[in-house]
This record gives C-alpha cells, sequence and structure tokens, in this order.
C-alpha cells in the first residue's frame, strides 16, 4: 500500500508541477469565460449607431422614421439621382430610397449602401417599412392602433416539478444545461486524463524504466498509483477551476448588478424598470437565476464526482492497459478505437435522444452501461432519476470498473516487458490467462 | 556456508516456447556468479523469476533458505538489461524514488545517494533533470540505484553493454569492492572477457536448460585437452606417434607450436623429445578460455 502511495505521489507531483499544468488552470476558466463574454463583446461592439438617409417620395413616411439607439435617420431632398451623389460623399450607413408607393403592392424600395448592407440593418428596415405601412392599413380599414395592441399576448410557459417534497419551479433550459455541462466535464476530463494515463505508460515503457520499477513494486501497484495520481491532478486542476470561476462569477455579478435579481430583491428591481420590456427581461433573468439555485446541487456535485471518478477509473485502466500493449502513440490507434467509441457514442446521443427524453428507454440502459453510464447519468441526473435506478447504475459501474481493472492489470502486466513486438487482439486475449 | 540463493527445479513456459526446464542451482554467498548463455537461453526469464517479476511455473526459489517472498525485494538490487530512467525528474528526485521504492527513508536515501554521488562524481549532477545528462553518467545514475538499498545480492544483466571503456573500469572497480563488501553478485552476460575476469563460478544455460556449471578454474581444468604450447630455437620436426602437432610456424631459427599429448604421456615425456632436438624456451599448458568452452558447449548442446 505505501508503494502504491509511493508512486501516487511520484505521478501527481511531476505532473502538478508542469508549467502546461499551471498555464491550464489559470487559462481554463479564463478561456471559458472568453467563450462565453467574446461573443457578446462583439455584438456590443458593432452596436453603435448608423446613420440612414431616406429619400421619401412616396410622402406616407413623414416625420414616421423616428432615430432610436440603432438608427439615426436623416431625410434628404430628391431627386434621386442627386441623392446618391451626395450619399458617396457622406459616410453614411445607407440611403433608404422610397418611391411613390400603391400600399396593397409595395415595390421598389431601394436601400443602397457603400458596403453591403448586413442582415440586422435590412430585417430592422423592412420591419419599420412594415409596420408603417400596415398601420396605415389598419387606419383605412378602422381598426384602431390601442385595440391591436390590446389583443397582442405574450405566454410564457412555467415549468413547475412536484413531489411530496412541495413544488420546486424548474427551468428546462437551466436543468437541460446543467446536465450537460456535468456530462461534458466528465467525457473532456475522460479523455485528457485517460490519454495522460496511456502516455505515461508508453513514456515508461519507451524509456526503459519499467523494468527496473515492477522488480520493486507489483505492476498493479504501478498502475493503480499511475491512475489514481493523475485523477488526483484532474480533481486538483477542476477544483482550483471552481475556485477561479467562482471568483470570476463574483467579480461578474458585482460588475453586471446581479443582485437585484435576487428573490429578495426581483419586486423591486422590477418596479424601477423603465419599460415592461426591460421588467419582463429582469424576470427572465431572475428564473434563470433561482432555477439555477433550486437544482438539487449537493445531488449534481456528488453524482459528479462519483461518475467522474467511476468513469475515469474504468476507461483509465482500459487506457493503461493499451499502453502497455503498444510500444509508441501510433500504434495505440487501434486499441484506442473501441474504447473511445463507447464514449463518443455516448455523448452524441446524449445531446440528441436522451436530451429531448431524459427517461426514455434509450437514457436508461445508456445509464446502465458502465461504459456509457458516467456521461448519459450525468445528463439525466438534474431531470431526477429514480432512487433505483441511480443506485442500480452505481453498483454495476462500481462492478464494471473492478471488471475492467482486473482485465487492464493482466495486460499490462505482460504488455510492459514486450517490447519492440506488434500485439493483436489474439495475444491480448492469451495474456489474461498468464499465469503469475 | 549456506548459499544465498537456491534455484530449484525451475521450469517457465511461455505459450509454445519453453523458457527454463528444470533449471537448478546455488549461488554461494559473497561469490561473482556467472550466469551465461547465447540470447534467448532463458537467462532473462530465470532473473525475472529471481526478482519476482514473474513466477515460476515449476520448482522453487530460496534466498537464504527461506522460499522467496515479496519482501526480499529490499535484499535484492536489480540492474536489467533493457534500462532506463525518468527523462523529466531530477536525478536526485529520481534516485529517492527508487530507493524509497526499494524500502528505504527518505532520509537514508539522501543521506546515501550524496556518497554515491560523490564516489561517482555526480554531485553537481543531482539536481539537473536525467535528460541533460550523457548517456555514460545515466548509466552510472542507474548503477547507483540498484545499489543504494545495500543489497545483499545484486543481479547484473549485461552491465557494460553500452558503457565506455573508462566508465566500464569504473564499474568493475565498484562490483569488486561490493563482493568484498559481502555482496554477492549474480552477473549475466554473453561477453566472455568479462566472465574471466570477474566470475568465481559460472553456469552456462543453452536452449533453456543448464549445459555446463561450477567454479571458473575447475570448468576450465575439465575441458584441459592435454595440448601444450613450445617455442624455442632450432627447426622442429616432430615424429613421434605420442605427440600429435596441432599447429606449427617457423621463422628463421624460432619455432613456436601446439603439440597434444596422445598414448597417455605427459609434458615431461614432451620435454625429454624435445630437448634432445632443440632448444626449449617455454613449454605451457594451453587451457581453453572459457569464451572457447562457451563456443563448444553451446555448438555441441545445441545440435544434440
Amino acid at each position: 500500500m505505501d508503494k502504491i502511495w509511493l508512486v501516487f505521489q511520484r505521478e501527481y507531483l511531476v505532473r502538478v508541477r508542469k508549467k502546461s499544468f499551471i498555464v491550464m488552470t489559470i487559462l481554463g476558466p479564463l478561456l471559458m469565460a472568453l467563450v462565453m463574454i467574446v461573443p457578446v463583446g462583439l455584438m456590443m461592439m458593432s452596436d453603435d449607431t448608423k446613420t440612414i438617409q431616406v429619400l421619401d417620395e412616396s410622402g406616407l413616411f413623414a416625420d414616421k422614421f423616428v432615430s432610436n439607439e440603432d438608427f439615426r435617420y436623416v431625410p434628404v431632398p430628391g431627386p434621386v439621382e442627386a441623392a446618391k451623389t451626395n450619399y458617396l460623399a457622406s459616410e453614411d450607413a445607407g440611403l433608404l430610397y422610397i418611391p411613390q408607393l400603391d400600399i396593397d403592392k409595395p415595390r421598389g424600395i431601394q436601400l443602397f449602401s457603400q458596403k453591403s448592407a448586413s442582415m440586422t440593418v435590412i430585417s430592422a428596415l423592412e420591419k419599420q417599412v412594415k409596420q408603417e405601412l400596415e398601420a396605415i392599413k389598419f387606419a383605412k380599414s378602422g381598426i384602431d392602433q390601442k385595440v391591436l395592441d390590446q389583443i397582442k399576448t405574450s405566454v410564457d410557459i412555467n415549468t413547475v416539478n412536484l413531489s411530496t417534497e412541495g413544488e420546486k419551479s424548474s427551468n428546462v433550459g437551466i436543468t437541460s444545461l446543467a446536465g450537460f455541462m456535468g456530462a461534458f466535464l466528465i467525457y473532456l476530463f475522460i479523455f485528457i486524463y485517460g490519454a495522460q494515463i496511456m502516455r505515461g505508460v508508453i513514456e515508461e515503457k519507451t524509456s526503459r524504466i519499467l523494468e527496473v520499477m515492477v522488480s520493486s513494486v507489483k505492476p498493479f501497484q504501478l498502475m493503480a498509483g499511475k491512475i489514481m495520481g493523475i485523477a488526483a491532478v484532474g480533481l486538483t486542476q477542476f477544483l482550483l477551476w471552481i475556485v477561479l470561476t467562482s471568483a470570476v462569477y463574483a467579480g461578474v455579478s458585482s460588475a453586471f448588478k446581479l443582485d437585484r435579481f435576487s428573490e429578495a430583491k426581483i419586486g423591486q428591481t422590477v418596479q424601477t424598470m423603465q419599460t415592461e420590456k426591460d421588467a419582463a427581461q429582469a424576470q427572465e433573468i431572475h428564473e434563470a437565476l433561482s432555477a439555477v439555485q433550486n437544482l438539487n446541487l449537493p445531488l449534481l456535485v456528488g453524482g459528479f464526482l462519483f461518475y467522474f471518478l467511476g468513469g475515469y477509473l474504468l476507461y483509465g485502466a482500459l487506457f493503461g492497459a493499451v499502453g502497455a500493449a503498444v510500444d509508441s502513440e501510433t500504434d495505440s490507434q487501434q486499441f484506442m478505437m473501441p474504447i473511445t467509441i463507447p464514449l463518443i457514442l455516448s455523448f452524441i446521443v446524449a445531446q440528441t435522444i436522451i436530451m429531448k427524453d431524459p427517461n426514455g428507454p434509450v437514457a436508461f440502459w445508456m445509464s446502465m452501461i458502465p461504459l456509457t453510464s458516467p456521461v448519459v447519468m450525468m445528463l439525466r441526473l438534474p431531470f431526477g432519476v429514480p432512487g433505483w435506478e441511480l443506485a442500480l447504475s452505481m453498483v454495476l459501474l462500481m462492478a464494471g470498473f473492478v471488471g475492467t481493472i482486473w482485465v487492464a492489470a493482466r495486460i499490462y502486466r505482460v504488455g510492459i516487458l514486450m517490447y519492440g513486438k506488434k500485439i493483436t487482439y489474439r495475444e491480448l486475449s492469451k495474456w489474461m490467462f498468464y499465469k503469475g | 556456508m549456506q548459499p544465498i540463493l537456491q534455484i530449484q527445479g525451475v521450469s517457465k513456459r511461455y505459450e509454445a516456447h519453453q523458457a527454463l526446464n528444470q533449471v537448478s542451482f546455488e549461488v554461494p554467498k559473497g561469490s561473482i556468479f556467472g550466469l551465461l548463455g547465447p540470447n534467448g537461453a532463458g537467462k532473462t526469464s530465470l532473473i525475472r523469476i529471481i526478482t519476482q517479476i514473474t513466477g515460476p511455473d515449476e520448482g522453487r526459489v530460496f534466498f537464504e533458505g527461506q522460499p522467496l517472498q515479496p519482501h526480499h525485494v529490499k535484499e535484492i538490487g536489480y540492474l536489467p538489461e533493457e534500462r532506463g530512467l525518468y527523462k523529466k525528474m531530477k536525478v536526485g528526485e529520481q534516485l529517492v524514488y527508487l530507493a524509497r521504492l526499494r524500502g528505504l527513508s527518505k532520509a537514508e536515501a539522501v543521506q546515501k545517494i550524496k556518497a554515491w554521488a560523490q564516489r561517482l562524481d555526480l554531485t553537481t549532477w543531482l539536481t539537473k533533470n536525467v535528460e541533460d545528462l550523457s548517456k555514460g553518467m545515466q548509466q552510472k545514475v542507474q548503477f547507483i540505484a540498484s545499489v543504494l538499498h545495500e543489497p545483499k545480492l545484486l543481479i547484473l544483466d549485461e552491465p557494460f553493454s553500452g558503457f565506455d571503456p573508462v566508465n566500464a573500469n569504473l564499474i568493475k572497480d565498484e562490483i569488486l569492492q561490493l563482493r568484498d563488501q559481502g555482496c554477492t553478485i549474480i552477473f549475466s552476460t554473453h561477453r566472455m572477457e568479462s566472465v574471466e575476469q570477474l566470475c568465481d563460478e559460472i553456469v552456462l544455460i543453452n536452449q533453456s536448460q543448464i549445459v555446463l556449471s561450477g567454479i571458473v578454474r575447475e570448468v576450465r581444468a575439465r575441458f584441459r585437452t592435454q595440448t601444450y604450447l613450445v617455442e624455442g630455437r632450432g627447426k622442429l620436426l616432430i615424429t613421434s606417434p605420442d605427440f600429435k602437432v596441432l599447429q606449427q610456424t617457423q621463422q628463421g631459427n624460432k619455432f613456436t607450436a601446439q603439440v597434444q599429448l596422445e598414448n597417455n604421456t605427459g609434458p615431461n615425456d614432451l620435454l625429454r623429445y624435445l630437448i634432445e632436438r632443440v632448444e626449449v624456451h617455454l613449454l605451457q599448458e594451453t587451457v581453453p578460455s572459457i569464451h572457447d568452452i562457451f563456443v563448444q558447449t553451446v555448438q555441441q548442446t545445441s545440435r544434440q
């Protein structure tokens, strides 16, 4: 046991002290934050006010174009040829030309621009023109705009989870996202750290240190120490990410005053909103935030840790066995395939079938099979899984990793002392029955 | 005195290949013991059984009279033929790690590493990464790793392969010194010059079986062929049926010849015969070298 501990320490310390580990630990959350912030930032950056010149020959739109945050409208005099020449001399975003119009069949409206106009600009202008024409038509048909506004209805269905413990407002979007995040992290970590185990074993093989090692420690101890050491590296990185991300979140939340949307203050906040639209948005943010708070976090975090460790041990042992069976990473492909397929499959299926029907038969079976359960069960967990299913899945996963570790240890034991030999599946299966 | 290692009827099979077949021998304490054999004879299989990397299918191994146990790892040092180090680790840390796996405490390990590094001129390199070391230096580090825990039994598998002559001599001296301190050394090789210089006893394994064993001097004596080297002045012409000339060279008035005695004659008979005819400067028995014995025995047993 103390030897496993020594191996564990070496594997852990060597990796944690690497520069790449430190860099990734710091950059990880920043990169994730960037992925979220950059698109928003870009959208905001392109948000400066565009000036649109308007030449209205129909006379229908006089004073109807009201400048706002996005567009500033400037009426220009005709005729159209002169307006075009003037426009070319200006730096404005576009020239909107509205000829004499037949209200029923409005044709011939043109937007001249020096660069190709973006979709958002065109649709905004189309919407504006359409609204004005509709308003004119309503007026002609004797329908009052106020009546129309009253008829317009906005519907928003709130989902509520009903259980014996009481009601909890749930948010399918947030629930799916939480499950998806957990599943994705497990998937990612198994791949990254599973591959590290394999690479570690191959490195020991190519540097010819293994025979020295196995004359002092049992191959199983070496494998166990390595797998656990690398798991600890993964968990360390994960914990550091959580700490850093919470720090970033705290920063973001104070910068954007997310506090305003908490249960206690939401009523007050909604009242301070100037427009109805802003109030609705505030309500939405409040619901999303409270859905996050309503997730069963202890269950999710506990489930995550269990399925992360279980899945990692199961796959880690297999990756270790592959590393032992081959001489270099390039040879590992043929043995990697059958291992990675269930993992990739579970992740692909996760996004389609299981997200749509988290309690269906596909989801059920895939969350029972140990090779797929870490990802799939993690995805189902936020939607609520019956206790017996969870227990069965966990027992099966434990049985699964004990089984794979047994198989892997046998392949490992023989493989690490084989040099320069191309191994086939048939040979691998024979290795399992070699005596000590 | 009780032998440090007893191998009794050990056999090992790998699928279709018989690696060891009923191998038995004893290694006396405090000796340098040569484990010889051509490539693929089963030397490494046997060593892996002694170091408990694998177990025998049949037979038993005793260490100081006790059946071999996992805790004996502490008493055994091993320098395998396929050897290496963790490249990205500091030399000192690596040695501490390997020593602790062999049961040393951290403090003991550090203290012994310092002493060995000084002895082999490595002190300034302890804080460097292994990959920064030359190959010769790495081999020194590997050697230190195998002896740090002061094993009672040290197994060296082709220890000189890849060493330059200077380092080979250095290691040879260390091996002799360890022997003088009471360490028993099993020395596996197919390079025979070093065997004659170092080994007290040998076993020769060919095709998974022991084909020859004993004290080096006695083994060589066993292979005596009653052949003598003679040198002298004059023209040598042997006509007696008692003496068979195997080889003869004449340079001016000087001759050299290999003469084999037959019909139960002794060296004195040869000398008497020669003195009457030529001036004898040298008469010396030609004892076959371990190399000759090795080649001869391996060829014979392989033919059978």
